[in-house]
């Protein structure tokens, strides 16, 4: 019998839900701890299975990805969409290849040529690690000083650091917004409010519910057709009117984002997941 | 179910359908616990964050 295998190395609040759902809707489930696990050689899974790979770590979730696309195996989201949501330059590039209005972005790879990039955007701007989430690593940039002090930091941090991710500082008022797309359809969104530029609710920010109207839903189209996924957590800002794509999470956790929309955000991963089963 | 927390020994409940990968908190000493085994149950300090964990 054809099973959704929901792989986790730390069972978060989101596999959990993501399991109580698929048990509601009558999806034959697993919940499957994989830190031991060795991939390759026998087959992990039947054909016929659907893995919904939900690791922690970014590195780990897509290696699992790949490994088990060679046997045939169905992951959600695919590794293809792994690689793009997990580095942010590759979002960016994906984004801007396709049109997708965002933040102007300027990319270096030395303190040097970061310095220069962070001159030509102006201050304050952002820099940002490649990889990376939850806001951490995030500085602002506020004047040539911080920026010498942060780049120089930076490069001590190893190769991943040494790519340094410019982007410019959007004063996004109070609030920006965190969209789920599912399946390729906009599903709900939450405006996230924080006295902190950063409004990650990892971070504090708090929720509430935002409608999706046609503009905001383009948008959300738009991306899912640049970067494709079964599941994606899309985080905008507005600035003069205009919508901007900050970022794109292929492994988005949406525990604060059920209540204020209303939606059975894990309920629709699940379906979207089990749909892609042979 | 209980366990001993591995850092200040004191007792620790685990829910009952808790499953390897869980996290739980220590009441005494606040430390974060990942179950790594269920027989026997045996609690160890839940790894930090790392680099590349997250969304």
């Amino acid at each position: 019998m054809a099973t959704l295998r929901i792989l986790f190395t730390r069972l978060r609040t989101e596999e959990k839900l993501l399991k109580e759902a698929a048990e509601r809707l009558g999806i034959p489930c697993e919940l499957q701890l994989v830190s031991d696990t060795v991939f390759g050689g026998e087959p992990f899974c039947s054909q016929e299975d659907v893995v919904l790979a939900r690791c922690v770590s970014h590195n780990q979730n897509e290696a699992v990805a790949q490994m088990l696309e060679t046997q045939g195996i169905r992951v959600v989201n695919s590794s293809r969409v792994m690689g793009i949501c997990g580095n942010k330059l590759t979002t960016s590039c994906v984004l801007e290849q396709a049109g997708v209005p965002q933040p102007k972005f300027l990319v270096a790879f030395t303190q040097e040529g970061a310095l220069d990039a962070v001159e030509r955007l102006g201050y304050p701007a952002v820099c940002k690690p490649v990889s990376g989430s939850w806001g951490r690593l995030l500085a602002k940039l506020n004047d040539r000083e911080s920026a010498e002090a942060i780049f120089e930091h930076k490069s001590m941090l190893g190769a991943i650091h040494n790519t340094f991710y410019i982007q410019e500082y959007v004063d996004k008022g109070s609030f920006d917004v965190r969209a789920f797309v599912v399946d390729g359809e906009p599903l709900c969104a939450i405006a996230r409010t924080s006295e902190h530029w950063i409004t990650n609710t990892a971070r504090g920010g708090s929720a509430s519910n935002m409608p999706l109207d046609d503009e905001v839903s383009a948008i959300l189209r738009s991306v899912h057709a640049a970067i494709g996924g079964e599941f994606l957590a899309i985080d905008l800002f507005k600035r003069d009117g205009q919508w901007l794509v900050n970022e794109v999470n292929d492994g988005g956790e949406f525990r604060n984002s059920i209540a204020p929309t209303g939606k059975d955000i894990p309920g629709a991963v699940v379906e979207a997941a089990w749909n892609k089963r042979r | 179910m209980k366990a001993v927390c591995c850092v200040c020994e004191a007792d620790v409940t685990v829910p009952e359908d808790c499953c390897e990968g869980e996290l739980v908190i220590c009441p005494d000493c606040g430390t974060e616990l990942e179950v790594v085994s269920l027989e026997p149950l045996t609690l160890e300090e839940a790894p930090q964050v790392q680099e590349d964990w997250g969304e």
